[in-house]
């Protein structure tokens, strides 16, 4: 769709002490296109999001969001660029209803009072936009949803405050089959709102169903990022165990990336 | 977004407008699903009170109701600050005894120190807030567990009531003003008055907030519901005020002695603020959030720690309320304050309201209701003639029932998914 990214991160690097979890990292989210973000538990995904989002400096690299450089140092700084992430879980209050779940934090008010109705009003049409309708009541405590529901709220709540880059952290893992599609149906449709959609999962099936792009972490490094039109499953599993697929992904010895610095003739980031 | 074009296919216009026959349904299978909120409180009240007035007529008299406000009055002001932090899934063991302290002071500022009433008053809130704060600060910043810390407040605060007491002298509170809160009552008139204006008020803001509701084409009460309810209030208001305006002294020649006690306002408007600050402020969200999930409330940007504070120094702010209710209807301040059962009798009035112990459920309404219910067992049992032995037996069994209740709404709530 469009050619230039929305967010861009060109030589993320980021230890945990003598751990080095993110390598020389490079990453691009696009307008309009959902991006998978795929990897083996311990590749990196997860601190790569937390970096995005600002929870964790970075050592090295640049932030490009929309054309200019930027610095992210705080949760803070991430969302008033636009960039939401919706957690798995965490995320909602079981207490509340939909509509207080959704402005937590952030509520209308008018002087010292909470304006509901505009809330309300507000929170019916951002569900409206994404042709949400499994949802009863806007009035009805989040606790009595599903699980698909409760993803639901949480991604409309991301949507809200006009975000531009929405960061879904395995928002399918633990759904129902009918559910999965509900919420793959939503997120496909954030990107046919124009958002840049980071999805980061584990489940093939999903991937394949809902992106346009696919980035592959494999030891904390970017081993390939492309479309996915253009690569098959077998080979993306490949990617993720093993960090290469045919002339996909690292060159030179697989095993050896584990151990020491990064080999030179690597090609990090390889958009294809 | 086109907000005009959605709107129409919203989901809030998708579910049929309510009607009075929908809306009692609801509620019936929220009760069945777990969401049982006060009932069990206003039906033990409503128990309760046809038991004793049957067993002892001289309970249902005017003199014995103005009574039961009088003798409940203290143990439900802490009790609506205890909500504040059991919204938290917290608890505060100090709240009976701090009230003790707070009493202390103000005896000893208004009697001992000769200072006017408003100046003992505001010394006795302002060591509510200070020792709340304290509290606060150790259960957020350093993280001991609420129940230590005010363990700990229980043990210290009622060595502190002892020491400011000169070891066990009691101090008399003679100040008019500080005596007439529990011991003196309002003129019918103004009785009527005040109970017009809440109802007028409370119409008002139903009434309102149903036309600005339906002009933006939201979901509304029926009217027929917000007719009943205004009507409800204005029964029960008018009862209350019409009982407790009879004449109920013994003797009227020597004195006349009917009204609404003075402290029925005062806790009837604390009400009002409070439940107007955990329901219609972000203050107040922000509460049920941290109570819900503290941790997707501090994912929203939301100071967890303020709140947790905040909420001790209501609680201990709110004791100080009650400790100087107490004193006034004592006309004294002894060591024990605030002490034996003040503090069981307030959690229980909470928890028996229907506030959980869990946190994230609760209103400052139940406190008053669960005050009600352990004001009727403490004073209908006294007027059978029962002993204090009885008297705790039956409060601690009534309150373990009421927790047995939450515990249980809970895990149905849990397994119907409605709360």
């Amino acid at each position: 769709m469009s050619a230039t990214p929305l967010l861009e991160l060109r030589g993320i690097d980021k230890s945990f002490g003598p751990v080095q979890v993110l390598r020389d990292v490079a990453f691009a989210a696009h307008p309009g296109e959902v991006t998978a973000l795929v990897g083996d538990n311990g590749a990196g995904k997860s601190t790569l999001v937390k970096c995005i989002s600002g929870i964790y400096p970075t050592e090295a690299g640049e932030f490009i969001f929309d054309g200019r450089p930027v610095s992210i140092n705080s949760p803070r700084d991430a969302a008033a660029l636009g960039i939401e992430v919706v957690y798995q879980d965490l995320a909602l209050c079981d207490n509340l209803d939909i509509v207080q779940n959704m402005f937590l934090g952030r509520e209308k008010r008018s002087g010292l009072v909470l304006d509901e109705p505009t809330m309300e009003q507000m929170a019916a049409e951002t569900l409206a936009g994404l042709s949400v309708r499994t949802v009863k009541s806007l009035r009805q405590h989040v606790s009595s949803l599903s699980g698909g529901q409760r993803q639901t709220v949480a991604i409309a709540k991301a949507v809200l405050w006009n975000s531009k880059l929405v960061i879904l952290d395995e928002p399918t893992a633990a759904l129902g089959v009918a559910q999965t599609a509900q919420v793959l149906e939503l997120v496909r449709r954030l990107a046919d709102k124009g958002l840049a959609v980071v999805l980061i999962s584990h489940n093939m099936n999903d991937v394949f169903a809902v992106s346009d792009r696919i980035a592959a972490l494999y030891l904390g490094q970017m081993v390939a990022q492309v479309k996915t039109t253009d690569i098959t499953h077998s080979q993306v599993v490949e990617l993720i165990t093993a960090g290469r697929s045919g002339d996909l992904g690292l060159t030179g010895e697989p095993g050896s990336n584990g151990t020491g610095a990064a080999p030179a003739d690597i090609t990090p980031g390889a958009v294809r | 977004m086109t907000a005009t074009a959605v709107k129409k296919e919203g989901p809030a216009s998708v579910t049929p407008a309510p009607t009075v026959g929908s809306h009692v349904s609801n509620y019936w299978r929220r009760v069945r699903g777990g969401d049982i909120g006060a009932l069990p409180a206003v039906i033990m009240l409503l128990v309760l009170a046809v038991g004793f007035s049957i067993a002892r007529p001289s309970f249902f008299t005017a003199g014995n109701l103005a009574n039961l406000f009088t003798q409940g009055a203290a143990v439900t002001l802490i009790a609506m600050g205890l909500v504040f932090v059991l919204l938290l899934g917290e608890i505060d063991l100090s709240a009976g005894f701090a009230s003790g302290v707070c009493a202390a002071i103000l005896a000893n500022v208004v009697t001992v120190l000769g200072y006017p009433w408003y100046v003992a008053v505001l010394a006795a809130v302002v060591t509510g807030v200070v020792i709340g704060t304290v509290l606060g600060l150790l259960v957020a910043k350093v993280g001991i567990p609420s129940f230590v810390v005010t363990l700990a407040g229980f043990l210290a605060f009622q060595g502190v009531v002892l020491t400011l007491m000169d070891e066990g002298a009691n101090i008399a509170v003679r100040d008019d003003v500080l005596v007439a809160i529990a011991n003196r009552n309002l003129s019918p008139v103004l009785g009527w008055t005040l109970a017009a204006l809440a109802v007028g008020g409370y119409a008002a803001v139903q009434l309102l907030r149903h036309r600005n509701r339906s002009a933006r084409g939201l979901l509304t009460d029926p009217i027929a519901v917000v007719a009943a309810r205004i009507g409800g209030l204005a029964v029960i208001l008018g009862v209350a005020v019409y009982v407790l305006n009879l004449e109920r002294s013994r003797n009227v020649l020597v004195v006349s002695l009917k009204g609404v006690p003075i402290v029925v306002p005062i806790i009837a408007l604390l009400l009002v603020v409070w439940t107007f600050v955990l329901q219609r402020t972000s203050y107040g969200r922000h509460i049920y959030a941290v109570g819900g999930n503290a941790e997707a409330a501090r994912r929203a940007g939301i100071n967890v720690d303020k709140i947790r504070i905040s909420v001790f120094v209501i609680c201990s702010g709110m004791a100080a309320i009650g400790g100087i209710v107490a004193a006034s209807r004592a006309n004294s301040v002894d060591p024990n304050t605030g002490g034996s059962n003040v503090l069981l009798y307030a959690v229980g009035a909470a928890v028996i309201g229907g506030t959980s112990l869990f946190g994230g459920k609760g209103r400052v309404l139940d406190a008053v209701l669960g005050g009600a219910v352990i004001a009727v067992i403490d004073n209908g049992m006294g007027l059978m003639g029962y002993s204090s032995g009885v008297k705790y037996v039956v409060t601690g069994v009534v309150l373990l029932a009421a927790a047995t209740i939450d515990a249980l709404s809970r895990r149905r709530a849990a397994a119907t998914g409605v709360r």
